[in-house]
């Protein structure tokens, strides 16, 4: 049993000399150019991207939110074990209490006062939403915007929270 | 040319001719570099540019734009007299070529003035165009040695051995052609093509001298130092070839020199063999329509075919690998020179015995 399949793969590399049709050159190049001529009429692999968008998959994984519920209260009660889940260690966090007078802000009495994920080092694997036991975090259908230094790739709450229900926009 | 033939008005009317000419030249230079990026993409199943304006086509003007900016650097230990002749060497003598071509039929004005639409008609047109061309390579020669860089320096020792090899051949394929047409004027060589079916014979040259034609092609190929020819700027080798050290406009003036040439080359292959700017029916036009407009199609039926030489160049350029030094060389002197060697025997042969 050979080690590798080469044996029965590998093609012997054709050593003669030339024969005549093939110095004279122009029969080998007018193939070539049969070739690539035939590409110009083929579909192009560029897509015009802002303009058209790659489709994604159903399930694609691309940047975070934070939930509200329907009463636009945050879900999230900073349990922390999304950022436990997190392979990457890219989720950081703060909890702080609710205080009276706060019910309509947070829908639990602990909340996130910090929410941070850097999205240059998250793997964006979706462990942190399968984590999160009040479904507050989920991953959505666009990914992260180029930007010019590394700090903008930080996301804060105020970046992932999805607008409040009574907004407009 | 007769002297007393020269008056204010003919330097006007040739002022005007040439700026035409150049400004032309250099439009379509600038959208060579255009159409050589779209023909590439298109090959290889891409788009290319497409962002400036409608398709891209406002991407020459900022390519210039762009090498207009830049930084110009003169290396510290270059020969700086050599470092700036060598682009500008190039340049004009790209631009120079253009001088003997002639770009369609005389226009007769209603007082039987004549408007020639050449700049020169020198009986020794051909001529003219090969020491052009030849000096040419000193552009990129002077640029290479002066840059004081040993790729440079190994680049422009191919340029110079490479355009050697290759000026033989094609100067003897010519001169089947030149046997056959019996002058050296462009204008003469051109007028013999007249039409393109003439009691039963083609006239355009290419009919008769397909060999010469497939030869001249090679050279110019070579001469053009474009690919599967570019060893002179192979960047897999020589990092940029003899423009390495350029930058700015100089380097603009290498890279336009090159458009500009595959643009006359196109121009000189069209007039030399597939008749200029004549084409099938032109007596029916000029008896049915118009003189003027003999002229008029027969400048555009001439940029035509120069346009698909250009595309022809850039196919070839996209669908070709690399030759090797040696494999060159061998194609230059042990198969074009003997093949056109042997095209101007068997020519020789049947002039003479035509003759009898």
């Amino acid at each position: 049993m050979p080690y590798t399949n080469i044996s029965t793969k590998a093609k012997q590399v054709d050593r003669r000399p030339m024969n005549f049709m093939e110095r004279i050159y122009l029969p080998a190049i007018a193939k070539g150019l049969k070739i690539t001529l035939g590409h110009i009429f083929q579909p192009k692999a560029t897509i015009n991207y802002p303009e058209v968008t790659r489709p994604f998959s159903s399930t694609f994984r691309g940047l975070h939110i934070l939930n509200r519920d329907e009463e636009g209260r945050e879900k999230c009660t900073a349990c922390g074990l999304c950022a436990l889940s997190c392979p990457a260690e890219a989720i950081t966090m703060e909890s702080a209490e609710r205080k009276t007078g706060e019910e309509h802000l947070y829908k639990e009495e602990k909340y996130a006062a910090q929410y941070e994920i850097n999205m240059l080092r998250c793997i964006f694997c979706g462990l942190c939403e399968e984590a999160c036991p009040k479904d507050a975090i989920y991953l959505t259908q666009t990914f992260a915007p180029s930007n010019y230094d590394r700090k903008g790739f930080i996301y804060k709450k105020d970046d992932l929270l999805i607008p409040h229900p009574s907004s407009k926009n | 040319m007769i002297l007393t033939a020269i008056t204010l008005g003919f330097i006007l009317e040739k002022v005007i001719l040439v700026s035409i000419i150049l400004g032309g030249s250099l439009g379509i230079a600038m959208y060579s570099t255009w159409a050589e990026r779209k023909v590439a993409a298109v090959m290889q199943d891409r788009r290319g540019p497409n962002r400036a304006g409608p398709f891209g086509l406002f991407q020459p003007l900022a390519d210039g734009l762009k090498l207009f900016m830049k930084e110009e650097i003169i290396p510290t230990l270059s020969n700086k007299f050599l470092f700036i002749l060598g682009p500008s060497l190039a340049m004009l003598m790209a631009c120079m070529t253009s001088a003997v071509i002639p770009w369609g039929p005389n226009i007769v004005h209603a007082d039987g003035s004549v408007f020639t639409l050449q700049v020169a008609d020198i009986n020794i047109g051909i001529l003219f165009i090969f020491g052009v061309v030849s000096l040419g390579v000193y552009g990129i020669m002077l640029g290479s040695w002066a840059s004081n860089n040993k790729y440079s320096l190994l680049s422009g020792l191919r340029a110079a051995a490479q355009a050697v090899s290759y000026e033989l051949a094609m100067g003897l394929s010519l001169i089947a052609l030149v046997m056959m047409s019996g002058s050296l004027s462009m204008r003469e060589i051109v007028e013999q093509q007249h039409g393109f079916w003439d009691n039963g014979y083609f006239t355009w040259n290419f009919f008769k001298q397909p060999l010469a034609f497939i030869i001249f092609i090679v050279c110019s190929f070579a001469e053009l130092n474009r690919a599967p020819f570019d060893l002179s700027e192979c960047e897999s080798e020589l990092v940029g070839g003899y423009h390495t050290e350029f930058s700015s406009m100089k380097l603009g003036f290498y890279l336009f020199a090159e458009y500009i040439n595959m643009f006359i080359t196109s121009i000189i292959l069209s007039s030399l063999f597939f008749g200029g700017y004549n084409y099938p029916g032109m007596d029916w036009v000029a008896l049915h329509v118009s003189p003027l407009f003999v002229s008029i199609i027969g400048v555009l039926v001439l940029l035509g075919k120069a346009v698909a030489f250009i595309l022809f160049f850039m196919f070839i350029r996209w669908t070709l690998p690399r030759f090797r030094y040696d494999q060159l060389m061998d194609l230059g002197w042990k198969s074009l020179i003997p093949l056109a060697l042997f095209n101007m025997l068997v020519t020789g042969a049947i002039i003479l015995a035509f003759q009898k």
